[in-house]
């Protein structure tokens, strides 16, 4: 409306208008600028330098040649290629799709039925897991989990066997740890959706004679599958990128066990000095992103017309 | 009347309140239970965090200090092992968010209050720039980095991480600002007042408390970091704490699992009060949701 008396006002100047709506985004080239140079920059940088035998060190670190597609052929024939991309999907597929989600919906659908200080209290102590600094929660993993740690100590206990948790099950621990991580997000996510149901839907249910999990599977999951797939789309774009936890937990060991492809990525660039075969296996996962974030515009641009 | 618990709670829904609120209260044990039992399961690894700190003879496990003591916090209170960290992560981060709040409310404002053709694939632009795995991309910005000669520099870095949150920053700004009605500022815009000015002197006072979200919001991420600064940033004396924090695990943490347990918590305390003042302050949901909905 503002839009169209000014225009009205200055009708005479018809030819300067476009000129003038053009020149109200000027404001936006800072934010533009920075994106273009910092993160468009990097991820073309990334697609061209995984074509050269970019070196950390050395002749090839300052001058790199070209060398066409040979980091990727040596990458489709390299066996830890397909070990990594099985152990990524199995830590997204297990700690976030599986163990956060279903951990956070429960949590959530729990916490409306308990009474109200619990439900602070433990949203608090899950959340807090959350809110750490990565580093500090992967210590606290590490602890956790380490030989003579809290875990053995509590199986002990329990009169069980101990194992070395980070030596014998890396993945396990790996899994476990970015569960208690992350749920915290899903709970959240949830908790909002599910305070978006209107109550006279469950007590028309609940009139009706439904159970429990009727309710749950009939009504509420039904109503909240929006949230559901963001919230899907949203934790494994996380998951994907998680590196601290595990290079502090295991450092992709022993004998690669937990080597993820962010580790790989980061063990080839500046462990074994080779940027350029550490990029092509960058690009790999960015190129995982990119498909997973196109799909999640695509997700809430069709929820949103 | 426990095996039948469901159906006689749905009786007593009916036949009158009273009863309701005990058949309610029944109801709600199984849940209480189920919900303690997993918050206990996320308190156990935080124990050994507090527990360690405070016992000058700490492992990994967890027990009780025989002796409570703050000799670990008394030993890691010199100026090289902490205060030059944490003043590198302050500097870092406040950096961070200071840059990605100009560049957001600059951006967010033609976005919120004119249309153009522009608007729509640029939001959906941004809201796929938060979907990048920043991971992915530090091995090319270090590439990227020594090509430009920009290694071990504290601006680029900060300018690099302010890249990385701004997507979600300018995502949330616009939202926020959104809920800034327009009428306030037309009635500036007739004034004669220009678009700048209405938004200094009417949008930004309104939505301070939005801003102040996106502030702590991008402050929190930027001081939890580790991955960035740990490749971007090669001299000591310019590292934050959470990468010193790494190499003092890496140097000492065999031994002295106390004095990590105490640097860790110390370096821990600015971000969870942060979160508290936004989480009590504005309602987490309500921060959560500026962040996620469209």
């Amino acid at each position: 409306m503002a839009v169209s008396l000014r225009r009205d006002r200055s009708g005479h100047r018809r030819r300067h208008s476009g000129l003038r709506r053009q020149a109200r985004l000027i404001p936006v080239l800072p934010a533009v600028v920075l994106l273009l140079v910092f993160l468009a920059g990097p991820v073309l940088w990334a697609f061209h330098a995984s074509f050269t035998n970019a070196a950390l060190t050395g002749r090839n670190a300052r001058s790199p040649g070209w060398i066409g597609f040979d980091n990727y052929a040596r990458l489709l024939s390299d066996p830890m290629l397909p070990l990594s991309l099985g152990l990524t999907v199995l830590f997204v597929g297990g700690s976030a799709i599986l163990g956060q989600n279903l951990l956070g919906l429960t949590l959530a659908v729990l916490m409306r039925r308990a009474r109200r200080t619990v439900a602070a209290v433990v949203g608090t102590a899950v959340v807090a897991a959350w809110v750490l600094p990565e580093i500090v929660a992967a210590f606290a993993a590490y602890a956790y989990f380490s030989r003579d740690g809290t875990l053995n100590q509590l199986l002990g206990g329990l009169g069980l066997g101990q194992t070395d948790w980070l030596y014998s099950f890396p993945m396990v621990a790996i899994l476990l740890a970015n569960i208690w991580r992350g749920t915290a997000f899903s709970m959240l996510v949830y908790r909002a959706a599910l305070n978006d149901i209107p109550g006279e839907v469950t007590e028309a249910a609940l009139m009706d004679g439904a159970r429990g999990w009727q309710r749950l599977a009939f009504i509420t999951i039904p109503m909240i599958r929006g949230s559901i797939a963001t919230n899907l789309m949203l934790i494994t774009l996380q998951t994907l990128a998680v590196f601290t936890l595990i290079w502090v937990m295991t450092a992709g060991g022993p004998a690669n066990a937990s080597t993820t492809l962010p580790v790989l990525a980061y063990l080839e660039a500046f462990k074994f000095g080779d940027i350029g075969y550490g990029t092509a296996v960058a690009s790999v996962l960015i190129l995982i992103g990119v498909v997973f974030g196109a799909a999640y515009v695509r997700l809430l641009r069709e929820s949103k017309p | 009347m426990t095996t039948t618990a469901g159906t006689s709670a749905l009786g007593q829904l009916r036949s009158g309140t009273g009863a309701v609120s005990r058949a309610r209260q029944r109801a709600r044990i199984p849940a209480d239970v189920s919900l303690i039992l997993i918050g206990a399961c996320f308190v156990l690894p935080l124990l050994w965090l507090v527990f360690a700190s405070l016992d000058a003879s700490a492992g990994h496990e967890a027990r009780l200090p025989g002796r409570v003591s703050l000799d670990n916090f008394a030993a890691i209170m010199t100026p090289g092992l902490l205060f030059q960290p944490l003043w590198n992560s302050m500097v870092l981060s406040a950096g961070t968010a200071a840059v990605n709040l100009v560049a957001a409310v600059l951006a967010a404002y033609p976005l919120s209050r004119y249309q153009s053709r522009f608007n729509k694939p640029f939001m959906y632009t941004v809201l796929f720039g938060t979907c990048l795995p920043i991971t992915a991309i530090m091995v090319p910005v270090y590439g990227l980095f020594v090509q430009l000669q920009l290694l071990d520099s504290m601006p680029a870095t900060i300018f690099f991480m302010a890249t990385t949150t701004l997507p979600m920053a300018i995502w949330m700004t616009k939202n926020f600002m959104d809920a800034v009605p327009v009428s306030l500022e037309e009635a500036a815009w007739v004034d004669g007042a220009s678009g700048l000015t209405a938004l200094r002197t009417i949008v930004l006072p309104l939505m301070r408390q939005g801003l102040g979200v996106v502030f702590i919001f991008v402050f929190i991420q930027a001081w939890g970091n580790f991955f960035v600064p740990f490749v971007l940033l090669l001299s000591e004396a310019r590292q934050p704490a959470a990468v010193s924090i790494f190499s003092f695990f890496g140097q000492h943490g065999a031994v002295a699992y106390g004095q990590l347990a105490a640097f860790s918590i110390l370096y821990s305390v600015p971000v969870l009060a942060l979160y508290v003042i936004v989480a009590k302050g504005a309602g987490s949901s309500f921060a959560l949701s500026g962040a996620v909905k469209g």
